[in-house]
């Protein structure tokens, strides 16, 4: 399970700059097919929402995956003393 | 444990906090629900489609902010106490919401209207995140060892018995006053009506003692000093936050949001449900479902928190799917068009002039009544266009659908099933995360992961969903794939990382 989990941390560490990457070429997408004006500026208001969010999510997901692939997560703290 | 204070009956501190946490989720919730017809009163007549979707992202505005106020808050009630920061939560969310139903429409203010009430939407998000972790950890904290997760999903039933209430005071307010006074001005009233509800709960509150674990750190000089550095700058800490949310709170939060508020946006939008009718399910899916709450909280006692969290993810992961379809099934077209019609109304004919190009567009509704007992509306609209050259685009679609009666209590059962995936995650989720962190920075640290799995990744369900679906290419299921991959990533990070030991002391 131990090694599960430092693999696991490799993939986390890849997916999250992955969904980003996404994210943005989907942004780019959707604002460049949006009409001119008020439709283009809400689809950049709601891209930009979406990538402020998720940004800063993703890159907590990518420390989580160091974590993992570290085997910072092998044992989890059993009392407040360890923390 | 000693304390110089007074002992609370252990349901009298459910009650107290759970009904502040209930009013805290009723003021959030009624803004979402009333989604439809507050983006037609706050943005300008022609703003078409994305007039619900711009709404839909003052609604994301309110989750994205509580975040931040979790790390507010929380930093509060864990420097100065539960029980007075829980107060000031309750107070800025009765006040906005309040003021909400007080600001004047788009026709009257302008662009002010939208923008005062994204500023009141970012109070009530702060506020909010400020309230439910200090709610948990304030029942947690008075709960005895071995029954925290039973008595943790009393607070665990506010948010959907918040949401209950939401709807039943829409769907009263609307049948009193009428569809059209409602769309007016009376979508006001259960904004207004909540400065009522907020005054109880205050006083209720009021009366309340400290926690018994915070007036003890504090007699004691414990209290930490810097809770934000605590939580978020020790290592130790700040792993255990990353698990919560990965883990178990962003699953969660998906799933509590596509079994209730999504499921409710889909029957009235893409279904094209009567207004009614969506909300009817929704209440009775709530008021069958809400009992599970407790019933896996305190099964999560003795079994553990982990599995019963997780396989509620799993199974809607699976399952929602075909239950989308089936709602989509069940009203197509195809399905309504070909039963036999038993009366039907005369045709109402609305003709208007496209102002831009000075085409016209007629309107023919015509409201039938099937062999079934199913109902819907059928709109012609054709648009005669100017140029002679052009023929004209007829374009016919079904609305204010209501189903048989089988049908109806097949979606109830549909929505139910949901609820009660939403009832697995979310029983057991509050004993899950106090039992994570230490007393003195219980409040900040389980605040965060809380606020930004169903803030941010669940509160953005019905945006992103709605979103997704309405792109070219998509079909109206495309938008569960958010909550799908969210809660399926979710599911095994939580499985292969979170350990099912429930730490029995909460007291450190």
């Amino acid at each position: 399970m131990n090694t599960i989990k430092k693999i696991l941390g490799v993939v986390w560490i890849i997916l999250a700059p992955t969904l980003v990457v996404l994210m943005f070429s989907q942004a780019f997408k959707k604002i460049g097919e949006a009409t001119a004006g008020i439709m283009r500026t809400n689809t950049i208001l709601q891209w930009s929402i979406i990538l402020i969010i998720f940004i800063p999510i993703s890159i907590g997901l990518i420390i989580f995956g160091y974590y993992a692939a570290k085997g910072e997560y092998e044992h989890l703290p059993e009392s407040s003393d360890e923390l | 444990m000693e304390t110089t204070q007074p002992k609370q009956s252990i349901f009298k501190v459910i009650g107290a906090s759970s009904l502040g946490t209930l009013i805290e989720w009723y003021d959030f919730y009624i803004f979402g629900s009333l989604a439809v017809i507050i983006g037609k009163q706050l943005f300008p007549a022609d703003a078409g489609a994305s007039a619900l979707i711009n709404t839909l992202a003052i609604f994301a505005a309110g989750f994205i902010v509580r975040p931040f106020g979790a790390l507010v808050f929380g930093r509060l009630g864990d420097l100065i106490g539960r029980k007075y920061t829980f107060l000031l939560t309750l107070v800025l969310m009765g006040g906005s919401t309040f003021l909400i139903g007080l600001i004047p429409s788009y026709s009257k203010i302008g662009y002010a209207a939208p923008i005062l009430v994204l500023v009141l939407r970012l109070v009530q998000g702060l506020a909010l995140g400020g309230e439910y972790g200090g709610a948990a950890t304030y029942v947690a904290e008075h709960a005895p060892a071995g029954r925290r997760g039973f008595f943790t999903s009393w607070i665990q039933t506010t948010a959907t018995l918040g949401l209950f209430l939401s709807l039943g005071v829409i769907v009263f307010t609307k049948n009193m006053l009428g569809a059209e006074t409602f769309a007016d001005w009376g979508w006001r009233v259960p904004f207004l009506l909540s400065i009522l509800l907020v005054v109880v709960s205050i006083y209720i509150r009021m009366k309340m003692h400290e926690s018994p674990m915070f007036s003890k750190l504090k007699s004691e000089g414990k209290i930490s000093s810097n809770p934000l550095k605590e939580s978020f700058r020790n290592k130790a800490n700040f792993k255990m936050v990353l698990l919560a949310l990965f883990g178990a709170t962003m699953g969660q939060g998906v799933i509590w949001y596509t079994g209730q508020f999504y499921a409710q946006s889909f029957l009235e939008n893409t279904v094209k449900l009567d207004f009614n009718e969506s909300r009817y399910i929704l209440l009775w899916a709530i008021l069958f479902a809400t009992p599970f709450f407790v019933v896996f909280g305190s099964w999560s006692d003795r079994v553990g928190r982990k599995w019963i969290m997780l396989t509620g993810m799993l199974l809607g992961i699976v399952c929602y799917r075909p239950i989308y379809q089936t709602f989509l099934d069940k009203t197509s077209t195809e399905v309504l068009t070909t039963a036999s019609i038993t009366s039907e109304t005369e045709p109402v004919v609305k003709r208007e002039l496209i102002k831009e190009s000075n085409d016209s567009l007629i309107t023919t509704s015509t409201f039938k009544q099937l062999s079934t007992g199913a109902a819907f509306k059928e709109v012609h609209a054709e648009t005669r266009f100017n140029d002679p050259g052009k023929t004209a685009e007829v374009k016919t679609t079904l609305i204010d659908k209501k189903l048989s009666n089988s049908d109806f209590w097949l979606f109830v059962f549909l929505v139910f099933i949901q609820i009660i995936f939403v009832t697995m995650v979310y029983g057991p989720i509050a004993a899950f995360l106090v039992e994570l962190f230490p007393t003195k920075i219980r409040y900040t640290s389980m605040s965060l992961p809380y606020h930004i799995g169903n803030g941010v990744f669940g509160g953005l369900v019905p945006f992103i969903a709605t979103l997704i679906a309405s792109y070219g290419g998509s079909t109206p299921l495309s938008g569960l794939w958010y909550p799908i991959g969210i809660a399926a990533i979710s599911f095994v990070i939580g499985a292969v990382y979170i350990n099912n030991k429930i730490d029995e002391n909460v007291n450190d």
